[in-house]
């Protein structure tokens, strides 16, 4: 066997190598370009009370963590329960963006399946939505004390997540 | 019930697939003539069953039966009837049915024209292209079983995605299949002859009307796919390198480079080993393209549905069909014979070069499409290739190539006297310099590109005819030859497609009120105002154009912007007055807030002689397939 040969069976292993890697990677999830920039300003009324707006301004000098969320979500509705447990645990606060809504359902949905919101912001138009780039409800943000993104998750999150990736990171960027 | 019955001849199919692939070769290993007759009966009952399935299914989407999940997913009661079929290959797993489905019509029409063909041979090709099939059916019935039922079932369905709801789509899939699946052929010829250890001459004039056939149905079906995507999707492009564009496109390059190759093989004996790792490559990089398309590693604006363990059996079906070819390839094609000697300016050496560049393009298009998938395996980054990179190395390969295209064909297999075809050719340089020249001047602007491009083309068209004329001279020409010409002319008539859209067309985004007008391209074009048009599943707002030219009596266009009952994504439908040297593109846009409607036109010189030169490309496969060596073949056969 001359080893001229062997060269196109050996380039397809490697290009089997390669795909079967790729299987396992997901060519949708794209790093989001608001990672360690100003997460964008906004100043719209909060869902609860709707006479009162909310700016992530305010929430300078603390970590906190913004959630899209929506009541036609049904993903949203997966994810609630590991939110409530985020809240629960009292790490930072948790603000909700209600993101293309109706205001009634919106509220519907958090007097039955419970709040874990310190508040929400109403993103009635989502044209908050578009500054943030958001193209999968849910989404999840951690944002430092300077209002610098560190951090975003599209898609539900989970307790795994939560526990590997949320509760260390804002820890750190708390003593920071 | 019906579906069941599909069901069940999928189940049967495979079982007697099996047999067909495994029986003929070992029979014709050890010899035994009573396995190695079970060939063409086995693949003449497994087209029956898929037959049965096929029709099954159709049956299905013709009865709106909705307790059919596949059904569901991809029909809609309100749907014309012309879509519901069409839907049978609408989604993943009514698209593999047809995948295996028109390889059985290929293993049949194997089956039934190789009567004269060495038993052994038939039986070979026969049980390798059982054992593709077997792979396949095993891949549907495990992870895409198109007749799963839904209980309870759906009032209606869930509508085929509007984009698909075309003509396109009943014509595109089959055609381009066809041509995709018709390497198996090729594929399974060059198995064959590696299994029996006979790479001859003969192996190769068998597959070469084969591997015609399915370059034509290739053809064929990417150049409807790129029609299609032209006027529906509303852009006005007519390619867009993308991942699934460049699936159907790759094996298309290295296909043709297997024509020219199995050319020599043919003729002269030579190339024995390259030109069977092509006819393996052709095939494999079809069954990659359905790994891409089907697994979704890559992204693309075909977006089908994804599911991991589809990937993973196609990745592992990928490795043993390529992996066991390519360990068989280097097992035995050392032991090929070489060709006979021919010198360094010979047709064989043009026709090698030509073969290199086809292969370094089609590497560099599948480096392309693969590269962002190589990265993000390396983790090194999310990266997309765009047409940037596939035009700035594609289009510099194909320029040789245009050259050598206008040469190859004087040249004379062994030894050729290269000086005595400059001399013949000097006036089809001189024409294409001049054509170089004249054109972008006659078109009003001087690019370099566009020169490039008329000078290529006219090159090719020039040689061409100055060859047919002195072929007339002689006496009548083959098939073969005239095929080759028409093929080669249908390059050329791509590239000046392609050139004169690149450097001349032109694009305006306007905002149009009611009566007022836009000129693009020396035409005048009108809104004359836009209503609303009731469609059997959807609601379009029809705008109506006048379009004129120095005020010449004027020609109404109805561009529509359809929103389909099942889907919120709106759907442009562009009306294009289609012309030889020109098309005119309308398409509309959203309406804004003054009562005012945005509007793209486009002014697109020569569009069609793209998808013309296809054409031609096409109809010159056809001659070739249709020359009188192949047909004396049938005659000796029925005698």
């Amino acid at each position: 066997m001359k080893a001229k040969f062997l060269i196109p069976l050996l380039l397809f292993i490697i290009l089997v190598v390669f795909l079967a890697i790729g299987l396992n990677r997901d060519p949708h999830e794209v790093p989001s370009p608001l990672i360690n920039k100003p997460a964008p300003a906004f100043d719209i009324a909060q869902l609860e009370q709707p006479n009162k707006n909310f700016s992530p301004a305010s929430m300078k000098g603390q970590v906190w963590i913004l959630n899209v969320w929506a009541s036609w979500c049904v993903a949203c509705r997966e994810e609630h329960p590991v939110l409530v447990e985020l809240a629960n645990s009292q790490i930072a606060p948790v603000i909700g963006l209600d993101y293309k809504d109706k205001r009634e359902q919106a509220l519907a949905m958090l007097a039955t399946q419970g709040n874990p919101y310190t508040l929400s912001a109403f993103d009635a138009n989502g044209r908050v939505g578009i500054d943030y780039g958001v193209y999968g409800v849910p989404e999840t943000y951690i944002i430092d004390k300077a209002g610098i993104i560190r951090f975003k998750h599209i898609g539900p999150i989970n307790s795994q997540l939560l526990n590997q990736k949320i509760y260390p990171l804002v820890s750190e960027l708390k003593k920071s | 019930m019906i579906p069941e019955f599909g069901h069940y001849a999928l189940i049967l199919a495979l079982c007697i697939a099996l047999i067909q692939g495994i029986l003929p070769l070992i029979g014709a290993h050890q010899g035994r003539r009573e396995w190695l007759m079970l060939a063409r009966p086995a693949a003449q009952v497994v087209f029956l069953l898929l037959f049965i399935a096929f029709v099954s299914l159709a049956w299905s989407f013709y009865a709106n039966d909705f307790s059919v999940l596949y059904v569901a997913e991809h029909s809609n009661s309100q749907m014309p009837l012309v879509y519901r079929l069409g839907a049978v290959w609408g989604g993943h797993e009514g698209s593999l049915l047809l995948w295996i489905f028109l390889l059985s019509i290929w293993t049949i029409l194997v089956a039934q024209l190789s009567k004269a063909l060495d038993e052994f041979m038939v039986a070979r090709v026969i049980g390798v292209l059982g054992l593709v099939t077997s792979g396949l059916l095993l891949f549907v019935l495990t992870t895409s079983n198109p007749f799963a039922r839904l209980l309870p079932a759906a009032q209606d369905g869930r509508s085929l995605n509007p984009l698909l709801q075309d003509p396109g789509l009943v014509f595109h899939p089959p055609m381009l299949y066809m041509g995709y699946v018709g390497f198996s052929v090729a594929f399974a010829f060059a198995i064959a002859s590696l299994l029996s250890g006979r790479l001859d001459a003969a192996w190769a004039r068998w597959s070469r009307p084969w591997t015609t056939a399915a370059w034509v149905f290739l053809t064929l079906g990417i150049a409807l796919g790129s029609w299609w995507a032209y006027y529906e999707l509303g852009w006005g492009g007519w390619w867009f390198w993308d991942p699934v564009e460049n699936a159907s496109f790759i094996p298309w390059l290295v296909g043709t480079a297997l024509l020219h190759s199995l050319a020599v093989t043919e003729k002269r004996g030579g190339f024995k080993s390259w030109t069977v790792l092509l006819a393996i490559t052709a095939f494999s990089l079809s069954l990659l393209g359905t790994f891409l398309v089907r697994s979704g590693v890559l992204t693309s604006v075909h977006a089908f549905a994804t599911d991991p363990k589809r990937g993973i059996f196609i990745l592992i079906f990928l490795s043993l069909v390529v992996g066991s070819s390519l360990a068989l390839y280097a097992w035995r094609a050392p032991k090929s014979t070489m060709g006979g000697k021919f010198s360094l300016s010979s047709r064989e050496t043009l026709i090698l070069l030509g073969n290199v560049f086809l292969v370094v393009s089609a590497g560099s298009v599948l480096l392309g499409t693969l590269y962002p998938l190589l990265i993000d395996a390396l983790h090194l980054g999310k990266i997309s290739v765009g047409p940037p990179y596939f035009n700035s190395v594609f289009v510099p390969i194909m320029i040789p190539l245009l050259v050598l295209m206008g040469i190859g064909p004087w040249a004379n297999w062994k030894n050729t006297d290269l000086l005595a075809i400059i001399k013949r050719l000097w006036i089809a340089g001189v024409i294409a310099i001049i054509a170089g020249i004249a054109i972008p001047l006659i078109m009003g602007e001087f690019t370099w590109l566009a020169s490039i491009g008329f000078l290529l083309a006219f090159w090719v068209i020039t040689s061409g005819c100055l060859q047919l004329i002195r072929q007339a001279k002689v006496g009548k020409p083959t098939r073969s030859f005239i095929g080759m010409q028409f093929a080669h002319l249908g390059i050329a008539v791509f590239v000046i497609g392609v050139t004169m859209v690149g450097a001349y067309q032109e694009e305006k985004d306007v905002r149009m009120l009611a009566g007022e007008t836009v000129s693009v391209g020396g035409y005048q074009i009108q809104l004359e105002g836009v209503s609303s048009v009731p469609g059997p599943n959807y609601n379009a707002m029809r705008g109506t154009f006048l379009l004129s030219k120095n005020g010449a009596s004027p020609t109404t266009l109805y561009p529509e912007k359809r929103s389909y009952f099942s889907s919120s994504m709106p759907m442009t439908e562009a009306a294009i007055d289609a012309g030889l040297t020109r098309d005119i593109y309308v398409s509309l846009g959203e309406e804004l807030d003054d009562k005012s409607w945005a509007v793209r036109v486009y002014y697109k010189p020569f569009v069609d002689w793209i998808w013309g030169g296809c054409l031609l490309m096409a109809l010159g496969g056809i001659f070739a397939i249709s020359d009188k060596r192949y047909r004396m073949k049938l005659k000796r056969q029925a005698s």
